[in-house]
């Protein structure tokens, strides 16, 4: 089984150490992980802003730098949402061979990493040890798009130590939205304003989700309101364990 | 007379001002979390929802794609049933038609059933200019006339208001209409509809002009369909002499048993009901029964230039059940007026610049007023992608280069460059990362400042992933 890890740009950038739980944790369940180096931005946030044609060179690079490969995983929903979701459109829409052959290839080989572990190696235990408490944001693109259900629950219930606790108004959106937080500065601030509520009421130490995205928009409100509760991905708390714990 | 949307500020600036209105924000909250959780629970009873979706989204379809072909058939068979059709390519057209019509009767005041495709055209605005009074007679919707107001919503335009502020309306305009509100009136609900009950009784029964629109027109038999919860549609429609329907072209439905689709999948969506109250449908005119003169105005107004886009046309699908308006967390926060339009929230948002173009900045500052979340897209009876077609239309937007878009354009090619250079990403990335000590936690200027605001920015790491990845899995 010929394993690639997609790192994303925003991870490889800002939150290596969510790169690096992911490569542990699959390495720790017998995995054989590879980082093809070509690799960069699914082109996600061009997408989004309505820069289509400028998403193509990202969807063929990507084709190419992931060729070869069974699997593609990812710690980040939105990103495999993109590939999902969207990269047939920009397909149709370019007429292009090699974008619709990429598209065609990528499609059912790319995983977010919860979706790996629990339905391709089989995996919802995956030895980790995480003392605390724990409430989960399932952010909309793992919740509605890619309809992870239960895997991330299933994996946290997992940890040994861990302590889940419910998230209220889990369902709705924490208002990042891409560069919807620059250009709806107000609505982006206050739904973000309301997320973070419910998660601090929830008294628990760590918020965490599977999308660094919307991890940096509501880390970025905890932090500013100096709050005891950090928001970390769920593959880092997957990869702490006894030995090896996440500080 | 209510006011119109004309000259709104763009989106986020219309919406920062309700963002902070406490009392806004909690009337929105209220109302869309009660009526949420009362959807969800209506539609869960049905165990064939999934199948009506379908089923509702394909005869939209389907009659969209013929559409010529139903619209000359909606023609002969309400023409043939006594009814006389009008054609309106646009707003002006379509009042300077009505308003004809009225003059031609001698009155000079109309009762009128809810109806969006009124509203969009700003048929009371253009009747008043020409000396015709339009009342208003759904309760929700003579609250926003009494108080001058625009509607904030599809179903309940008055929804950013509490009873409190309508008891204040009621008692301060009422009289300037007709019957004034009876002293002493409170908030409770009952008084409150009570007195809005003789207010409109006097009208139905003095009304020689009733004017409506339609939620759905049967091209089989020339049939209009409207559903509604309080009946006041039912009298305006069956005790005027003379009859006005105007009608947006994609209401059609091919046949009545269509209807058995949308009369389960409209009230649960809408309402929370399993049927709505009142279900009334008028097929020309009958002699000694209901109104001897009936016209239907069809109204373009935008629409066939929105069937024209391929993805931007399963807009038309909507039945304007407003399921998507009372999910969506930014109409939430935002409230209805933000949007500049009668079609507020995220069908607004995908409606509005397709009818009216992109040319001005409220219109293209719409496709923008979503997290893309996915909400709106999950409810929609008639499975209408809205984010699809957001995303579609932002890059229309961002095509037509309007103010601020060139310097975007140039940000996203520059950045485009960069990524499809991993070695200069690198050592991009290797330089943020050496000089993080310097990176503030708060930005200036636009941009990246207004995200500083209200968050902080994470810190840098020591290395990116790619570094730490040649290091240790060399
Ligand atoms: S877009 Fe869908 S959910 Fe929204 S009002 Fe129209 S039919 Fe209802």
């Amino acid at each position: 089984m010929r394993v690639a890890l997609f790192a994303t740009c925003v991870n490889d950038a800002i939150y290596p150490s969510t790169a690096i739980a992911t490569v542990k944790v699959l390495e720790r369940l017998g995995v054989s992980v590879d980082f093809p180096a070509a690799q960069t931005c699914c082109g996600q946030p061009q997408f989004n802003t309505g820069y289509r044609r400028e998403t193509e060179p990202l969807v063929r690079r990507m084709g190419r730098a992931f060729e070869g490969y069974d699997y593609i995983v990812t710690p980040s929903g939105s990103c495999v949402a993109m590939v999902r979701d969207n990269y047939p459109r920009v397909a149709r829409r370019s007429g292009n061979e090699e974008l619709t052959r990429a598209a065609r290839s990528l499609v059912p080989r790319t995983y977010e990493l919860t979706e790996f572990l629990v339905d391709v190696l089989g995996v919802t235990d995956t030895g980790a040890y995480y003392p605390h408490k724990v409430t989960y944001h399932p952010s909309c693109h793992g919740l509605r798009m890619l309809a992870l259900g239960d895997r991330p629950y299933r994996l946290l219930r997992n940890v040994e130590g861990l302590e889940l606790v419910e998230l209220p108004a889990a369902d709705e959106c924490c208002g990042f939205g891409g560069t919807f937080a620059v250009k709806n500065p107000d609505v982006s601030a206050a739904m973000g304003a309301d997320k973070v509520r419910n998660a601090r009421s929830t008294a628990a130490d760590v918020l965490c989700g599977a999308d660094n995205s919307c991890l940096m928009h509501i880390g970025g409100i905890l932090r500013r309101q100096d709050a005891p509760q950090r928001a970390i991905h769920i593959a880092e708390i997957l990869a702490s364990t006894e030995e090896e714990p996440l500080v | 007379m209510s006011g119109t949307f004309i000259g709104m500020p763009t989106f986020p600036q219309a919406a920062r001002g309700a963002v902070h209105d406490v009392t806004l924000r909690a009337n929105l909250r209220h109302a869309t979390h009660t009526i949420r959780a009362k959807r969800e629970k209506a539609v869960s009873e049905l165990s064939d929802w999934a199948a009506l979706r379908e089923a509702g989204k394909r005869i939209k379809d389907h009659t969209l794609r013929h559409l010529d072909r139903y619209l000359v058939q909606v023609e002969e068979t309400v023409t043939a049933a006594g009814g006389i059709v009008h054609w309106a390519a646009d707003a002006d057209e379509a009042n300077r038609i009505v308003t004809r019509l009225v003059k031609e009767t001698g009155e000079s005041e109309v009762v009128k059933v809810k109806s969006m495709a009124t509203q969009e055209i700003g048929l009371n605005e253009a009747l008043e200019a020409e000396g015709i009074a339009a009342y208003e007679t759904d309760l929700a919707e003579l609250i926003v006339q009494l108080g001058k107001d625009r509607p904030s919503h599809i179903l309940v335009p008055a929804i950013h208001r509490n009873r409190a502020e309508i008891r204040d309306i009621f008692r301060a305009e009422m009289g300037e209409w007709g019957r004034p509100a009876p002293d002493g009136l409170t908030d409770t609900p009952a008084e409150l509809a009570e007195a809005a009950r003789l207010h409109l009784r006097e009208k139905f029964l003095r009304a020689k002009v009733g004017i409506s629109g339609a939620n759905f027109v049967v091209a089989e038999t020339g049939t209009l369909v409207v559903v509604e919860s309080e009946g006041n549609g039912r009298m305006c429609l069956t005790l005027p002499e003379t009859l006005i329907s105007v009608v947006g072209i994609e209401k059609i439905v091919p046949a009545w048993q269509d209807l058995e689709v949308f009369l389960q999948t409209l009230p649960r969506s809408s309402t929370a009901e399993r049927m709505n109250p009142y279900t009334s449908t008028w097929t020309g005119t009958t002699d000694e029964d209901g109104p001897r003169a009936f016209h239907l105005v069809l109204l373009d107004n935008g629409r066939t230039d929105t069937l024209a886009d391929e993805v931007g046309r399963q807009a038309l699908r909507c039945i304007r059940c407003s399921a998507c308006l009372n999910v969506c967390p930014v109409y939430e926060r935002a409230g209805g007026h933000a949007y500049g339009s009668v079609y507020p929230g995220p069908i607004g948002a995908i409606l509005t610049p397709q009818l009216r173009g992109t040319t001005s900045e409220i219109d293209a500052s719409l496709p923008y007023a979503s997290s893309l979340c996915g909400a709106c897209y999950e409810v929609c009876p008639v499975a209408i992608d809205i984010p699809e077609v957001l995303v579609h239309l932002r890059e229309r937007v961002a095509d037509e280069g309007g103010r601020g878009h060139r310097l975007e354009k140039a940000a996203i090619r520059a950045a485009g460059w960069v990524l499809n250079h991993p070695g200069a990403l690198a050592a991009g990335e290797r330089v943020a990362a050496k000089t993080r000590r310097f990176h503030p936690k708060k930005l200036p200027g636009p941009g990246a400042g207004q995200w500083t605001n209200s968050r902080d920015l994470p810190p840098m790491p020591a290395e990116p992933f790619r570094d730490w990845w040649r290091k240790n899995r060399p």
